[in-house]
């Protein structure tokens, strides 16, 4: 079974979605020129999720991959809700009583977030309603916590990424009296999601992590070569703070149990997550919920089994690892993926794959003539040739989908190989998941020059 | 940098005048002391801008004998766009009021180093203008017959011929070239210099390095200006601030709306050649390779208008963007590869550097010039589209005439700041829009061609209505028209290959709408035009009225009378219908242009008083036009009301009921001269009246119709329309509408004394219609407009608006015959015996027509079928 070029190309590009920021909103030069995102699934349906969305009563503007597992439920969830609820909190106290007097009078809400959406990834309508109570029950509290500081973007994430979870975690407990959305709210708490999310504002670029995906930084050198520059710490059991952590966090009985083969508690990979009650509640709570649960979920052997060596829940947490970075202007583009993509490649080789394909594109470096003695005749030459290059070379569009290319078709030298991406793509569905992960990609693009003028 | 050396070197050798007069140390140094000599506290005129603009303005109004005149510079003189323009001087232009501002310029140019003791580079070259296509050639084709008729020597060669006057030039994609032989080169910035020079021992005042913030305006007119060294009060201020007039307009409480973008422009130098190029070679222009071509100290200076051009300071003066600009060595590529085509032996040629200096561009391509609407005094000359140097002069000279006469030797209304409004004014429309006009420099303009980007600003309710029945569209002062109705299961060409200079392919459509108005019944949707209502508590609207208008206005309420609205001179400033409403109050239709400058003409004509309003009402209306001699079956059918002649005689006006909507405003006129009927209907019932309208007229065969239908039957009926056939520079007198013109209407009125004299002592033009006799519709070439007319073999005029005639199945033109008297050259009074003695011929692009002149319509096009229905019938 073999797929012709453009049938590998139309696989791949199914879910490429691009953005170019509007060189100018009419208030604001943005330090971001724009972003390309791309999905490529493994398990079916998929379990990755992305969101992107420009705040609108703030500035700035948030990017985030999410990475479930045990199903979608949690990372569909969390990347329709964790963005409003890190806008709120980032909202002036005067703003939030206008939207609270607003929605309290019935009047029209000033929109918070623009989202730039690819046609596929959509919005869960039946559940808006219980979602929005519980956002609002959220600005209501920080209405009357006024501490009348300014919020500070760390914190701001930090309490969003909690907020939700916590959230997420009460409906599952109070449940609903419509059957489907009782179903949802328990699916979304009993699966899993990790998140990874970015917010750029001007020169100001904060990383919040909870889980394995990973924010890298693309930094050109004055040489024009590329290096990667981290800016999250994976959550799992590589990383020995985690390890840490976790061991501190719990009775030094348990510290043999906690990391069994690389997993918590011997069964969970990310070391932080959203979602996963079975590993934040009590056997008691547990149980009392699934009883009185809907009959799936009574019938599923996975949500009824309790973890071993359960003794001190809550064993993980959704608080996120926030890094702040200044922006400068070698600072090209930040690349947000799920760890499909890690797995894969070496960030080295994906920051240097991203860097020269934008350069290509985009940045060609100017050419000057200054001093040099040089012909008409050999000026055009060299022209004709860069216009060459560029248009033979990039068949891809999208800095995500030439990513994905990559990831999925490198052969041994660090080519892509046509016939092994072929193979890669053509897999059944249940043997997919055995190769390769979801893999989910992000590349946002900055701009040098309103960086430099900061 | 090296031609800012250049400039440097002759300021010095020159030895200005103000360059002594403003330095206090009486020292060469320039930077020693910037500001040695403070600014007046007063001035009459006050004029923004140091480049060639603003000195050419300083330069004429200097010569015409104004004095007291301060120029102020941000900078220093010449440094702007004006220190790097490419100094190519050309009168190929396609327009005629711009071919005489170049000529003019020219003429100036060449004499001015003479004058001034300023070496400005002059050097008669010559330019040799390519066609690589047959179309291309017909263009240039056009242009030559126009400036053959002023009297520029313009020739049509072959391709041999352009070798032997430039050798570099590849020939073999020719199809023939324009020579202009007295197109020059100069230093612009040199030029601009002189003209300062000149102005300077006028006494006009030239301070560098300061800045104007703003300007200060009261009760509409200018008082003063602010700059970063003080205020200057001031009666007139002149705006020529190139790129940056913009935003100096928008700098003050009230607005000035100059509707200009800039765009990057680069050209490239190169060392000399081996064997230096003469500096007598003429220029190059290669509009279907995008670029021109002129030698530049032994080497070449070439420059193009690309496909995809870099607008930039959208947001205004944005720091980072004028330290970004550039060499763009990538955006120049495809400009470089057409040079090495053209001239292919220039590969060896060393590169010294390539130039980027923005540009400003207009939304239509012509430059900007004339009075603010809103602010008396307040001048403005900018927007050059890249031709600053061709038509720094004649512009120059027009603005100053404007300021000290109240109005310019020529009629300039196509390069008035009025044909703009805070319409055009927005910067998203103008970046956009300006990315179209850039590459249209040296795009093929075929007749009728629309812009297409900044569209669908301004549109009627019934927009969609209309575009769903296959309507195509055409752009008037932002507001979309319809062209034609392309019926279901036809297909037109594309754009592109749409362009021709022969018959289009909407020539059948178009016939049967024009037909459908002459049997049957038609409905155009006309609601672009401009509506005012003008009303008072007294008499104060008709005085004023009668006063600002010709015809009679105290007529009987609901009637409508058609009136020029002239100037001293008895020109059109403006032509509408007007109707009187009540004793106090009248509604007057304009064309859609009108918007702006009526409305400031009748601003500045009518009294201060507060009974007395003013009112526009454009946005209110919509207006349907029901043509053809069954509109009035289907008016009378829908509002159970007698609308016979007897009923509702023509030019008659009438509020009354159609279909379930009530007050809707229907006069008995059509601006065709067919039958007919406008409704003016208040726009939440415009989709109603049209559903209604439609569904009653189908059984008399309704049908929509465009404005091409409308201008083939208005032409063919000789009816003339302000701004293409009219201006302010025609009388009624001069265009057979003497009726319309009351004499004797017991009152003083703009105009009466210049129609007196003109009734007395003849006209020096006259108006007249031509059938074309030889032409043939599918084979020849059509007439547009601007075609030189000549009589017995001498030049007499120039057509001014055409079009195929589907009754008299011939080609008509419009246009103008003068009568110069053939030693003199001196214009003598036209009679009617002189017009229809003659033997007339109209040139279009170079081939010469047979056509019969006429003076009146055809009656027999006017006998109203209707009426001799109903005979036959009783």
């Amino acid at each position: 079974f073999y797929l012709t070029p453009p049938q590998v190309n139309s696989i791949l590009k199914a879910n490429e979605y691009s953005f170019k920021v509007p060189e100018f909103d009419g208030k604001n030069v943005s330090s971001v020129l724009g972003f390309d995102s791309n999905q490529l699934p493994a398990n079916a349906p998929i379990e990755d999720r992305r969101s992107a969305a420009t705040c609108l009563q703030t500035r700035g503007m948030l990017l985030g991959v999410f990475d479930g597992h045990a199903g979608c439920a949690c990372a569909q969830a969390v990347s329709e809700r964790l963005f409003y609820y890190i806008a709120v909190s980032l909202l002036p106290h005067e703003t939030l009583l206008e939207i609270e007097n607003a929605v309290e009078s019935g009047r029209a809400l000033l929109p918070i977030l623009q989202w730039h959406k690819h046609p596929n990834d959509y919005f869960s309508k039946e559940a808006s309603k219980l979602y929005f109570n519980s956002l609002r029950t959220y600005w209501q509290e920080l209405i009357d916590l006024n501490s009348g500081e300014t919020t500070d973007v760390r914190e701001a994430l930090i309490n969003a990424f909690k907020r939700l979870d916590n959230d997420i975690s009460l409906e599952a407990q109070v449940g609903d009296p419509n059957s489907f959305l009782n179903y949802l709210v328990l699916r979304v708490a009993f699966s899993g999601a990790t998140a990874c999310v970015a917010h750029v504002d001007g020169v100001d670029l904060h990383v919040a992590n909870t889980g394995d995906s990973r924010a890298m930084l693309g930094v050109q050198e004055e040489d024009g070569s590329w290096s990667a520059v981290n800016l999250s710490y994976d959550h799992n059991a590589q990383n020995e703070h985690e390890v840490e952590r976790v061991k501190m966090e719990h009775p030094k009985s348990e510290e043999k149990s906690l990391v069994k083969q690389d997993r918590l508690l011997g069964l969970l990979m990310p070391f932080r997550a959203f979602g996963d009650v079975k590993f934040k509640w009590s056997i008691e709570l547990q149980k009392r919920v699934i009883e009185s649960g809907p009959d799936q979920l009574n019938d599923n052997e996975y949500t009824k089994f309790i973890p071993p060596n359960y003794h001190t829940p809550p064993y993980l947490t959704a608080e996120p690892e926030v890094i702040h970075h200044k922006l400068r202007p070698q600072d090209k583009f930040l690349i947000l993926a799920t760890d499909g993509l890690w797995e894969t490649m070496h960030r080295q080789d994906v920051v240097r794959i991203v860097g020269e394909y934008l350069t290509g594109v985009h940045h060609q470096q100017p050419i000057a003539v200054g001093g040099y003695k040089v012909t008409l005749g050999q000026m055009h030459g060299l022209l004709t040739e860069r216009r060459a290059r560029i248009s033979s070379v990039f068949e891809d569009q999208n800095a995500a989908t030439h990513l994905i290319r990559h990831a999925v078709g490198n052969n041994e030298f660090g080519t892509v190989d046509h016939e092994r991406l072929s193979k890669m793509l053509s897999l059944p569905e249940e043997l997919a998941r055995m190769y390769r992960d979801d893999i989910t990609i992000i590349v946002v693009q900055f701009n040098s020059h309103v960086i430099g003028a900061y | 940098m090296f031609l800012r050396l250049l400039s440097d070197v002759q300021w010095r050798a020159a030895h200005p005048k103000w360059r002594r007069m403003t330095s206090s140390q009486r020292s060469t140094s320039t930077t020693a002391e910037p500001h040695p000599v403070s600014l007046p506290a007063q001035a009459q005129v006050v004029i923004c801008g140091g480049g060639i603009m603003g000195t050419s303005v300083a330069y004429h109004l200097s010569r015409m004998g104004w004095k007291d005149i301060v120029l102020l510079e941000q900078g220093r003189l010449a440094a702007g766009t004006t220190r790097f323009c490419a100094g190519i001087v050309s009168t190929a232009r396609p327009m005629s009021i711009e071919l005489k501002m170049a000529h003019y310029s020219n003429k100036l140019y060449q004499q001015l180093e003479q004058e001034t003791g300023v070496q400005t580079g002059y050097m008669k070259t010559g330019s040799i203008s390519l066609a690589q296509t047959q179309d291309r050639l017909i263009s240039l084709k056009r242009i030559a017959s126009s400036l053959n008729v002023m009297g520029i020597p313009c020739e049509i060669i072959s391709p041999k011929k352009v070798v032997q006057l430039h050798p570099l030039i590849n020939i073999h994609d020719l199809v023939g070239a324009m020579y202009v032989p007295e197109d020059a080169l100069v230093s612009s910035a040199n030029v601009s210099l002189a003209l300062a020079t000149a102005a300077s021992r006028n006494g006009v005042q030239i301070h560098e390095r300061t800045s104007v913030s703003h300007v200060t305006v009261q009760k509409g007119r200018v008082t003063g200006v602010e700059t970063d060294r003080g205020r200057i009060q001031c009666e007139y201020f002149v705006n020529c601030a190139g790129q940056w007039a913009y935003e100096l307009g928008h700098s003050g409480e009230e607005p000035v709306h100059i509707p200009l973008h800039a765009c990057e422009h680069f050209y490239l130098l190169t060392h000399p050649l081996k064997e230096p190029l003469s500096s007598s070679l003429p220029t190059v222009v290669d509009p279907d390779g995008r670029i021109y071509i002129r030698n530049w100290q032994g080497g070449i200076l070439s420059g193009g208008f690309e496909k995809n051009p870099k607008p930039l300071f959208t947001e205004g003066r944005n720091q980072l963007e004028i330290q970004n600009l550039q060499e763009d060595w990538d955006h120049f590529g495809p400009l470089l590869s057409a040079l090495l085509r053209r001239m292919p032996g220039l590969e060896a040629l060393q590169i010294k550097q390539l130039v980027n200096c923005p540009e400003s561009f207009t939304p239509d391509m012509r430059c900007i010039m004339g009075e603010s609407p809103t602010a008396r005094g307040y001048f403005v000359l900018a927007g050059m589209n890249s031709a600053g140097i061709s038509y720094g002069g004649g512009a120059g000279k027009y603005l100053a005439e404007w300021m000290v006469n109240g109005y310019p030797s020529e009629n300039v209304w196509p390069l008035d700041l009025k044909r703009f409004g805070p319409l055009q004014s927005s910067r998203t429309f103008l970046r956009h829009r300006v990315m179209e006009v850039m590459p249209l420099m040296y795009d093929l303009k075929v007749p009728r061609w629309d812009f297409q980007t900044g569209r669908q600003l301004r549109t009627s309710p019934l927009y969609d209505r209309l575009d769903a029945q296959g309507a195509r569209w055409m752009e008037k002062h932002g507001f979309e028209r319809v062209k034609y109705f392309v019926p279901p299961g036809k297909d037109l060409l594309d754009l592109d290959h749409s362009k021709t200079f022969y018959k289009p392919d909407w020539f059948d459509i178009v016939g049967s709408e024009v037909k459908c108005c002459k049997e049957a019944v038609c409905v155009i949707d006309m609601s672009s035009f401009t509506k005012f209502e003008i009303s008072s508590t007294g008499d104060q609207a008709l005085e004023t009225l009668q006063y600002l208008f010709s015809n009679d206005l105290d007529v009987p309420v609901g009637h409508v009378v058609h009136t020029g609205m002239l100037n001293e001179k008895g020109g059109y400033e403006n032509d509408c219908s007007i109707a009187r409403l009540s004793k106090r109050s009248f509604f007057m239709i304009s064309p859609t242009d009108q918007q702006v400058h009526c409305w400031a003409w009748l601003k500045n004509h009518l009294p201060n008083d507060s009974n007395l309003t003013m009112e526009d009402v454009t946005w209110k209306y919509t207006a349907l036009n029901l043509i053809g001699p069954r509109a009035v079956d289907v008016l009378s059918e829908l509002s159970y009301a007698p609308m016979t002649a007897e009923h509702f005689p023509s030019l008659f006006c009438k509020e009354m009921s159609v279909g379930y909507a009530n007050g809707i405003r229907v006069m008995s006129i059509t601006h065709t001269g067919e039958p007919g009927f406008v409704l003016y209907i208040p726009i939440e019932y415009a989709l109603h009246v049209y559903n209604e309208v439609m569904n009653m007229g189908q059984k008399y065969g309704i049908r929509n119709a465009g404005y091409y239908a409308l201008r083939s039957l208005r032409i063919e009926k000789f009816f003339a329309f302000w701004g293409q056939d009219l201006d302010a520079f025609t009388t009624p007198m001069e265009c057979g509408r003497e009726f319309q013109v009351k004499l004797e209407k017991g009152m003083q009125f703009v105009g009466q004394e210049a129609l007196l004299e003109q009734k007395q002592n003849g006209v020096y033009k006259r108006f007249t219609m031509f059938i074309l006799e030889d032409h043939d519709t599918d084979m020849d070439l059509w007439p547009w407009w601007g075609e030189p007319i000549f009589r017995n073999g001498r030049y007499v005029g120039k057509t001014t608006s055409s079009a195929y005639s589907y009754t008299l199945e011939r080609h008509v033109c419009l246009g103008f015959v003068h009568h110069f008297d053939e030693k003199t050259g001196e214009e003598l009074v036209v009679t009617t015996d002189f017009i229809n003695q003659g033997e007339y011929e109209i040139d279009i692009a170079g081939q010469r027509f047979q056509a019969k002149a006429k003076l009146y319509p055809f009656s027999s096009l006017f006998t109203q079928r209707r009426r001799k229905d109903e005979v036959e019938l009783s």
